[in-house]
């Protein structure tokens, strides 16, 4: 087939490359030159290819009649019709909103898009919600209500390398997004600053100007006595705040009881350590510029919205937003994780980045997909409070999910398991048998990033494609397809199709007009320009590679300041739970782990948990390196293998979340909402260790 | 409705109203402040950076007049209370108007003592025009509308309130004196070393100290029609300026009138109720809880919150507060907690004393560790470790196995560095595709003869490249004859 320019099956970074298959239909991975990657791959990135055509590939739809029952295999007729019947059986003995569905953001906008269009048109379930719920969700809520629009950064990744100071709140891109370094680097390497807040010394911190070691749990203190200390040390930037902004007297009155000395009593870090990360962003915002960047440390946490905004208001307070190599921007975690958030799974909008609850924009989708306003229904719940309810009177009864894999990646796992046991049917589309598969009534085969076409938007809002380099195995459809046919088994008069470019322009005329208008994007411009920035409403338009030079695109086009007030984490260490955990990622592994656990050269590099500990708790815990150790909260427990290293604070200890079973510290993890974005709080809870005894 | 009065509209009063209000979403108490000071509630914390001129007055307001409207509390500044009605229930003002209430919150603060000193206040009981207190915002706008005139000032007190104004004078261009009568700064939290370090830190910033020295009086009659104040040694310091820094005294009287247990402060429970009367509560400086009257904001803010809490019908309880005293003086990083003033040569199992000092880089550092944990600390001029050392502090958490940890940041994780060419096989030098030094240097063995060649069979180099310089050094170290770009 020759060699076809793609992007990485993984992260919102997307690095570009080309694959290349052989006769025989073996495909090899090349780097390609890209403003993002800039060349790069990280080991899964060079890896993407290897499940292609891997042993544990899906390749026929499985059945089963019961759930104590063993799979067998089906024909796509069979499934498609046990589904389409089981659908039709639920709803009429409880409604319409007895079918719920989860989507992904690694699904590509036509798949996003398709699945938001059949949950509202042919199920008609307000239902739907996605696991960028667990990923995005803090820093769109935050970013909207400051800046009346929601895109992970505001201008191409490249500035970020033309800075002179950038900050990371909670974020670790060395091991997530590698090749992202190369930007940072450059930072550093021109003599610019690089502070990063964490409660680890990451990978991303080896690279750094400065750590700010923060107390799990506090960076929202920490924010706000950063713009304390901005503000009482001269630094902010009074005219913008007076000609480009509202409300920062309410907000620096919020953050004047945030001293740096109450800060660092609370948060652990240093008043010192406060006062230099302020003065080298505010010797970037007189330079070459200055950026605040957050990721899921500062966001997975029941206040990651107030988090957020406190940062936000910060870049504020300094001028940064609307300059040149300067502002504030979100790291986009999944594939998919703007597109995916913004035509439709999320549980209160519609394509384009509308208002389910608008009658506007109801209005406009309405027209575009053929029915009446008034048959689409309204805003559901979020993710984790959907799951909650599956199978409870009242609630769901039946869910199909689509590209997550939320045995492994909600929190409160023991939970999560007893409510998709509790549901009459579980239909999970899948690649592999992911750990939700497993537990499914139904499970159908889809195709891999390499198989099919498609659009992504990368975490700079830039809308990329995907492109087929082979064939997918006999037997595998793409989800596209799938939910064509289910919309017409179920008798849906709208017209869905399968065809990735004609549902991309149906995208479009969705989304125009909206936050987010794809209106003037076409699949032939992004193959010719390398990519669109949205928003771009018309063909004629150039796409908006930076957002807010001149404005706001808020009512009266200036940038919001809200004030916020720091407040604990939803749980606190006490005798019995002595210590923090928090939960995060390693550089071999993927979201879930689905995917890149049965890599094997991935697996070979990190085949099971670790859970760091530092070797002064590991001393008093009586643990060793190599143990191997349960973590045990109020909700459940989990085991990983003790790593000893200083990196990490005495009283806190890191594992990630890529496995299942008992592997997964999500069993662990708290599902204490944030009440703005629904963010459970993964990023903080009590626990205690056990040492497990192996009995050999 | 349960009638609330809250005399005092400081630190303490101002935060109980918020810490209640948000108890209290369906308004079952009526509110009424009654603030002496004619302010709207402001923080006195920052006032040092309102004399340094960081911070304007309308800038460390903390509580908006308009949040007392839309939470429906009854805000009336200027007003002092004269009397306590307790048979009655009602507190009586000076302007002659009687307030009842079901529960009164006493949060009268403390005022700033002035020593007999002759010349520091007139003949009409006032203070001379020239001599300032620094407690209030008032107090810290006249010493503000007088820095154009003064030269020469002389703050009586090296306590933290003292050190605070002198710091702030001097980086105002004011030449400053600091009289303290003590043989150190500060010693109620410092030692003798940390004080002498503390002094010649001060020095450097244009504050002189002068210790073990008493002013007698403050007088005219200077050179030239200048004043200037007397020490007790016949020292005579020329002042334009007389900042009072010798301490407070709760403002308890209110309550000792009313018959209310007072022994330095209104004396009360773990629900901050006076131990007489259950109606009657004090929070902050004139409050005194199991033998401790407390100076700081950060206990007034768990009292006013324990308050409300038991007001609200909830079952919070207050057990006392670390205290960490933190100076507020731009280039000066101390803080200091707990027993400070204690060695441990020859002493009891169990107790450790950590010291590092180095006078002339203006650092002095000690930690006290009592089984394992720290019990006391003074962290002067090496701030690194000071969020470190004040949470384990707090938190009465195991101090590191590696004491060094607490004073020295990252020593203990500082190993030597080692050349890339020495790197054991095992170690991984690309980390974003996990190649270790041995499969670059078999890569080399195998005729990779350049960083490119290495990538090519490893991917080494190839995620952010941060890891080239090390693959070169290998490179060059494997097989010395090739030569290797930079």
């Amino acid at each position: 087939m020759g060699t076809t320019a793609t992007h990485c099956a993984y992260c919102a970074l997307q690095c570009a490359m080309t694959l290349t298959a052989d006769a025989g239909g073996r495909v090899t991975v090349e780097p390609r030159d890209f403003p993002t990657n800039r060349g790069g791959l990280c080991q899964k990135g060079w890896t993407a290819a290897d499940l292609l055509a891997s042993p544990h590939r899906l390749t026929t739809p499985l059945l089963r009649d019961d759930r104590s029952a063993p799979f067998r295999e089906a024909s796509w007729d069979e499934a498609l019709t046990v589904v389409a019947s089981s659908l039709r059986e639920v709803q009429a003995e409880y409604g319409r909103d007895a079918v719920a569905v989860l989507g992904g953001g690694g699904l590509t906008n036509e798949k996003a898009y398709q699945l938001g269009k059949f949950a509202r048109v042919a199920l008609r379930t307000k239902n739907i919600d996605y696991n960028g719920r667990y990923c995005m969700s803090s820093a769109a809520a935050a970013s909207n209500r400051a800046f009346g629009i929601d895109r992970g950064l505001p201008f191409p990744l490249p500035d970020l390398a033309e800075a002179g100071a950038v900050l990371i709140a909670g974020g670790n891109v060395a091991e997530t997004m590698p090749p992202f370094v190369q930007h940072l680097a450059a930072v550093v390497d021109r003599g610019g600053s690089l502070i990063v807040a964490d409660p680890r010394r990451t990978a991303t911190v080896d690279r750094a100007t400065l750590h700010l070691p923060v107390l799990p749990g506090t960076d929202l203190a920490l924010a706000l006595g950063l713009l304390h200390v901005a503000v009482s040390g001269g630094h902010a930037d009074r005219a913008y705040i007076h000609d480009r902004t509202t409300g920062f007297d309410e907000t620096w009155r919020a953050a004047a009881q945030w001293w740096p000395e109450r800060v660092e009593r609370v948060t652990g870090v240093s008043v010192a350590a406060q006062r230099a990360a302020v003065a080298q962003l505010a010797a970037g915002a007189r330079g070459r510029g200055a950026v605040v960047l957050t990721a899921r440390g500062a966001e997975q946490q029941s206040k990651g919205t107030d988090t957020v905004t406190a940062l936000i208001n910060l870049a504020l307070a300094l001028g940064l937003p609307g300059r040149p190599h300067s502002g504030f921007g979100c790291i986009t975690g999944q594939g998919n994780g703007q597109g995916g958030r913004e035509h439709g799974q999320k549980a209160d909008q519609l394509p384009g980045y509308r208002r389910i609850d608008d009658p506007a924009a109801r209005a406009h989708v309405a027209a575009v997909w053929g029915v009446e306003p008034a048959d689409l229904p309204g805003p559901g719940p979020s993710a984790y409070e959907l799951i909650e309810s599956l199978g409870t009177d009242g609630g769901p009864r039946a869910l199909l999910v689509h590209g997550t894999n939320l045995a492994v990646s909600s929190p409160r796992g023991a939970r999560v398991l007893e409510r998709l046991a509790a549901l009459d049917l579980l239909v999970v589309a899948d690649v592999v048998l992911s750990e939700t598969a497993a537990l499914a009534d139904v499970v159908l085969p889809v195709t891999q990033f390499a198989e099919e076409d498609g659009t992504m938007t990368n975490l700079e809002g830039r809308v990329i494609r995907r492109r087929r380099a082979v064939a997918p195995p006999s037997g595998v459809r793409t989800e596209l397809e799938v939910l064509t046919s289910l919309a017409g088994l179920l008798g849906c008069r709208a017209p869905f199709d399968a065809d990735p470019e004609t549902v991309f322009d149906e995208l479009r005329r969705a989304s125009a007009g909206g936050v987010a208008d794809y209106g003037g994007i076409s699949w032939d411009r992004v193959d010719a320009e390398g990519g669109v920035f949205w928003p771009c409403p018309s063909s004629s338009h150039p796409g908006t590679p930076r957002l807010f030079a001149d404005g706001f695109p808020t009512a009266d086009g200036r940038a919001r300041f809200v004030a916020v007030e720091h407040r604990p984490p939803a749980e606190e260490v006490d005798a019995e739970h002595p210590v923090y955990l928090t939960t995060g990622r390693v550089l071999q592994q993927y979201q879930s782990g689905a995917q890149t656990r049965l890599v094997p050269a991935l697996a070979a590099a990190a085949a099971e948990p670790h859970v760091e500990v530092h070797p002064d708790l590991a001393g008093r815990s009586g643990l060793a390196d190599g143990d191997l150790v349960r973590v045990v909260s109020r909700r459940g427990d989990a085991v990983g293998r003790v790593r000893l290293t200083t990196a990490i604070r005495p009283d806190t200890v890191f594992m990630p979340f890529h496995w299942g079973g008992e592997q997964a510290v999500n069993r662990v993890t708290n599902p204490a909402l944030d009440p703005v974005s629904r963010m459970p709080e993964f990023k903080v809870c009590a626990v205690r260790l056990e040492r497990v005894v192996v009995v050999s | 409705m349960t009638q609330v009065v809250v005399v005092g509209h400081g630190m303490a009063g101002a935060r109980f109203v918020q810490e209640l209000r948000a108890r209290d979403l369906s308004r079952r108490f009526e509110v009424t402040v009654l603030g002496a000071e004619p302010e709207a509630a402001y923080n006195r914390v920052l006032l040092s950076s309102v004399l340094a001129g960081a911070l304007t007055p309308a800038e460390i307001e903390t509580v908006p007049s308009a949040w007392y409207a839309a939470e429906d509390v009854e805000l009336r500044t200027g007003v002092e209370v004269g009397r306590i009605d307790r048979r009655r229930r009602r507190v009586l003002t000076t302007a002659g108007e009687y307030v009842g209430y079901d529960h009164l919150v006493l949060a009268t603060g403390s005022r700033p003592w002035v020593p007999p000193i002759d010349g520091l206040v007139g003949d009409d009981g006032e203070l001379d025009r020239d001599v300032v207190v620094f407690r209030t915002l008032a107090d810290c706008r006249a010493m503000l509308a007088r820095l154009g005139r003064v030269r020469y000032a002389v703050v009586l007190g090296g306590g933290l309130l003292g050190l605070e104004a002198a710091r702030g004078l001097a980086g105002r261009g004011v030449d400053v004196e600091v009289v303290h009568p003590a043989d150190r700064l500060m010693e109620r939290q410092l030692d003798l070393d940390a004080g002498r370090v503390l002094a010649r830190t001060l020095r450097g910033l244009g504050v002189r100290v002068r210790l073990n020295a008493q002013a007698v009086r403050f007088t005219d009659g200077w050179g030239g029609g200048g004043r200037g104040v007397r020490l007790d040694d016949g020292t005579r310091l020329p002042a334009d300026l007389v900042v009072v820094a010798c301490g407070v005294r709760p403002n308890s009287g209110l309550a000792a009138a009313a018959g209310l247990e007072v022994e330095r402060a209104v004396v009360v429970d773990d629900s901050m109720t006076s131990v007489t009367d259950p109606a009657i509560h004090a929070i902050g400086e004139c409050a005194q809880y199991d033998g401790q009257v407390y100076g700081l904001v950060a206990p007034a803010w768990e009292q006013a919150a324990v308050l409300a809490d038991v007001l609200a019908g909830g079952s919070a309880r207050y057990g006392g507060s670390a205290i960490v005293t933190r100076l507020k003086a731009a280039d000066v990083d101390l803080a200091a907690m707990g027993e400070t003033d204690v060695d441990d040569f020859g002493a009891d199992d169990g107790l450790e004393v950590l010291r590092f000092a180095d006078p002339a880089r203006g650092t002095y550092q000690k930690v006290v560790i009592r089984d394992d944990r720290v019990t006391g600390a003074i962290m002067l001029g090496g701030p690194e470790t000071v969020g470190t050392v004040t949470q384990l502090f707090d938190r009465a958490a195991p101090v590191p196995a590696d004491r060094r940890a607490l004073i020295f940041p990252g020593v203990v994780d500082a190993g030597g560095a080692v050349d890339p060419a020495d790197l054991p096989d095992e170690h991984t030098v690309c980390r974003c595709n996990g190649v270790t030094a041995g499969r670059v240097r078999a890569a080399c063995e195998a005729g990779a003869d350049t960083v490119a060649g290495v990538a090519a069979t490893t991917r080494a180099t190839t995620g952010c490249g941060g890891c080239r310089s090390g693959v070169a050094a290998l490179l060059s170290a494997t097989r010395p004859t090739v030569e290797v770009p930079a």
